[in-house]
């Protein structure tokens, strides 16, 4: 392989797993911004996503699509239970307890698929066919399209429902003012919930198709889950564009980092962009910065 | 009221002394038996406890990256006396002299940050940690570890059977939690207790929260590399594993458990996490499902952990005792 | 003595203090009026190093205090109370004070831990201060209960305890009267007078009316983000533009 077909190869590895974090990042921001915690337990939705679909797949031996469907339904019922078991009984919510309590459920989480699936990493089928796609001399798996086609769907759906129907307008409207929204007769506990759902489907999506490319196994959550985070605060902690541009940086530095540099120091990069970010620019990159209120 | 105080200082005092000497004669009776290792362990967790007890219980400052301080100690102690000839007490306070310094330098930036982001960043910086002892494998021999680090020893004591490990780590876990005691009921464990209930009144008090908050910060990495490097002299062979996220939340784990800025609290959690496996061999398997439902649990019926819990238990009892008394009369 | 000279402040476009500028006499009670969301509190947090301000000064003594951070004002002698009662409710009310005096003492981290000679005396003297300050406020029987347990009017009280125990050439009291019933409002205005005996300035943000009236030397009020007037009570009272922002006329 010459060296420009290398960089193409790197860009596009980058790209396709900078969507994908850009779709874990959607799952932070969406909760956070309905009720002010940050869900550590985020990245387990996307690792639940992968394993519960290779568990249908291998045992009641339903068709791809609707393995995929049933384990998206499944994700978002722990994400429901999540909200309704450790979060909505809370009185005492110090930010400290949420912390605690959310990586509590992450690593509960964790265990209970370790317990039931065992250590060992599984591949997922890709979902059309394995035969790759040559372009300027890199190989594309048609996964690749995949990932790309079903994250720049979500994206537009996302947009869509927060843009244009009652129920994404009202979680908004929470977003900004919970109390103004009750008020006017929105019911914040179910937008609260609802945010729970969403972000549990969205991540779980992106577990199922990256699932294809890099296996999974119950513990990928953790890594997947920061580097969602690392993309959500690149993108000031919006479900929008700058957390799929955050994502998609992430990515490319994560790959190029790791071909050009060192491979066995690919995660650090994440983690130490992840540090600068939150030492230089907490609000993010393409937020102006705004005059800090106590 | 002064009287009230000073009776106060007294008990605590008591207390502590009557802790300490039911630690030193444990030993007594439990001579050559396999359970004095597991105490050996239970002081080194009870001094990682309290280092981060004085950080997340006292100032209020969460970190999910305690585990790299602890593994630094480890390390820096290893790589010194198996490279070099350096002598182990003296790495062990290089290791814990280059734990704070990091802890100093990223405690600026790092400390900056509240609540939930400051729990990502150390949770980063842990994990980049964990990466570069796996990675450097020159130095650290990556994963499959470093052997044959010498023991620590004091003129013809060489601390390499268990009990002498016992004493030698008990004095010190011992000693830390007495400091940490007395910190507390001083001018600046009230500043770090007041950054924990309202940063914004403690500083309008004129309590520098930045400078404190950072100056704990170095003195929890101080001790835990401290605890690294006396785990690395006891056990003679570490490897990545010990010093990962997973032993981060086991830290977090054990001071929920026993209580939130209780030092007492944080030698029960730690006893308890640290006996548990030893024991249930079904804890094994299920270790980090059960760290989970505690943390959730604990945190939400019982925020003040098991030591908070035995002290409103003890008052009942002794509310009712009085009562009875009284009627009596 | 204490002057704010041309204080703007802007949140993402929107303009919540402009221009606003008046200077305060030492050893005097000031008070700071206006309708909701006039920008008192706004102006509290500038002055108290809480918010940055877009533009402006402030002095304290001659000296240029602007973007000072709060830890340092109250080393020279400016403290705050907060509107809605900011305690450290996990410590005694004696500790809360006791942290008030954080500012007059020096036992570093190390020799807290290790208790050395300095500490122990030094905590002494702490210790009877705050009881002492405890007692001014009439807090003493309180002493040993826990900051959170304590009824709303002591927790004001004890707001004022902790900051006078820094010994503060300025204190700023955020709504010190609000949750009050009529005779712990009353203690009140005997409280500020004792605390102006002792040389203290005073601002304070108010709307209780009455309280305003009854102990303010002069008044300064604010409306939408600017000064309306500044001068005694009964000028304020008389001043048409004051009646007309307080009925809501335009």
């Amino acid at each position: 392989m010459d060296n420009s077909s290398q960089l193409v190869q790197y860009v596009l590895s980058g790209l396709s797993n900078g969507a994908i974090y850009a779709l874990i990042g959607f799952g932070f921001a969406i909760i956070h911004n309905a009720t002010g915690i940050l869900n550590f337990a985020q990245g387990e939705f996307v690792m639940l996503g992968g394993m519960f679909t290779i568990f249908i797949l291998s045992f009641l031996n339903l068709p791809l699509a609707a393995a995929i469907v049933l384990a998206i339904i499944l994700s978002t019922l722990v994400g429901i239970l999540f909200e309704r078991l450790a979060i909505r009984p809370l009185k005492n919510i110090k930010p400290l307890s949420l912390v605690i309590i959310t990586i509590g459920a992450s690593i509960f989480i964790r265990g209970a698929a370790m317990l039931i699936w065992g250590k060992d990493t599984h591949a997922l089928p890709a979902f059309s066919s394995n035969n790759p796609l040559y372009v300027y001399g890199a190989t594309i798996m048609p996964q690749h399209l995949w990932i790309f086609g079903i994250t720049l769907l979500i994206i537009i759906v996302n947009k869509l429902f927060f843009s244009y129907s009652i129920l994404g307008k009202a979680m908004r409207a929470c977003a900004y003012n919970a109390h103004a929204a009750s008020l006017v007769g929105i019911d914040v506990k179910i937008m609260v919930l609802l945010s729970f759902a969403v972000s549990a489907a969205i991540g779980s999506m992106a577990g199922i198709i990256i699932a294809p490319l890099t296996m999974t196994s119950y513990d990928v959550g953790i890594m997947l889950g920061i580097k969602g985070f690392c993309a959500v605060i690149i993108g000031g902690m919006s479900s929008g564009l700058g957390t799929v541009l955050g994502g998609l940086l992430l990515g490319l530095l994560e790959s190029l980092g790791a071909g050009y540099i060192s491979a066995s120091y690919k995660d650090a990069i994440a983690f130490i962009i992840l540090l600068l970010i939150l030492f230089i620019r907490p609000e993010g990159l393409f937020k102006q910065k705004e005059t800090q209120r106590v | 009221m002064l009287c009230k105080i000073m009776m106060k200082e007294k008990r605590q005092i008591l207390i502590f002394a009557l802790f300490a000497l039911i630690i030193l004669l444990v030993p007594l009776f439990l001579k050559g038996n396999y359970f004095l290792n597991v105490l050996v362990f239970i002081g080194i967790n009870t001094l990682l406890a309290v280092a981060l007890n004085l950080l997340l219980g006292y100032a209020g400052q969460i970190s999910l990256g305690h585990a790299a301080f602890f593994g630094l100690g480890a390390y820096v102690s290893g790589i010194l006396t198996t490279r070099f000839p350096v002598d182990p007490w003296l790495s062990l306070l290089i290791a814990a002299a280059c734990a704070a310094t990091l802890a100093f330098v990223i405690g600026f930036p790092i400390l900056k940050l509240k609540g939930h982001y400051l729990a990502m960043a150390t949770l980063g910086f842990g994990i980049i940690m964990y990466i570069f002892f796996n990675e450097t494998v020159d130095w650290t021999g990556g994963p499959s570890g470093l052997s044959g680090i010498p023991n620590l020893r004091l003129g013809p004591v060489i601390f390499d059977n268990d009990l002498n490990n016992y004493y030698l780590v008990w004095i010190i876990t011992l000693g830390v939690m007495l400091l940490s005691i007395n910190l507390s009921q001083s001018r600046i464990g009230r500043a770090l207790r007041a950054i924990n209930d309202s940063e914004v009144a403690a500083r309008v008090m004129g309590v520098n929260a930045r400078i404190l908050k950072v100056q704990i910060f170095t003195v929890s990495a101080f001790v835990s590399a401290i605890a690294g490097s006396l785990y690395a002299h006891t056990m003679t062979f570490i490897s990545p594993t010990s010093f990962g996220f997973n032993f981060s939340v086991e830290l977090l784990t054990m001071i929920i458990i026993g209580g939130l800025g209780s030092i007492y609290g944080s030698f029960l959690g730690a006893a308890i996490l640290t006996m548990l496996p030893e024991f249930l061999r079904v804890f094994r398997d299920f270790d980090i499902v059960i760290y989970g439902l505690m943390l959730i649990l604990i945190t939400m019926f019982m925020p003040s952990g098991l030591i908070g819990g035995l002290e409103a238990l003890f008052k009942i009892i002794a509310g009712k005792i009085k009562w009875s008394a009284a009627r009596n009369v | 003595m204490f002057k704010v000279e041309g204080i703007t402040q802007i949140f993402g476009g929107l303009t919540a203090l402009e221009d606003v500028s008046f200077s305060v006499a030492p050893r005097s009670i000031t008070g700071i009026i206006g309708p909701n969301g006039a920008g008192k509190t706004t102006l509290f947090n500038i002055v108290t190093g809480l918010y940055t301000q877009t533009k402006g000064q402030v002095y304290l003594g001659g000296k240029n205090i602007s973007f000072f951070e709060p830890e340092i004002l109250a080393r020279l002698g400016l403290v705050r109370t907060f509107q809605n009662v900011e305690l450290f409710g996990q410590m005694s009310v004696l500790e809360n004070v006791m942290v008030g005096l954080h500012t007059k003492s020096k036992s570093g981290i190390f020799s807290c831990a290790f208790k050395l000679p300095g500490q122990i005396k030094e905590e002494k003297i702490v210790r009877i201060k705050a009881q002492q300050w405890l007692e001014f406020t009439g807090l003493a029987d309180s002493a040993d209960v826990a900051a959170c347990n304590l009824p709303f009017g002591k927790g004001r009280l004890l707001e004022i305890s902790r900051a006078m125990a820094v010994e503060p050439q300025i204190i700023l009291m955020d709504e010190p009267a609000a949750g009050l019933n009529s005779r712990e409002t009353a203690g009140l205005a005997e409280l500020i007078r004792k605390i102006q005996a002792l040389g203290t300035t005073i601002i304070l943000v108010e709307h209780d009316m009455e309280l305003v009236m009854d102990v303010c030397e002069s008044i300064v009020v604010l409306n939408l983000g600017k000064k309306l007037a500044h001068g005694t009570p009964r000028e304020i009272q008389e001043n048409k533009a004051v009646i007309a922002a307080y009925l809501g006329e335009d």
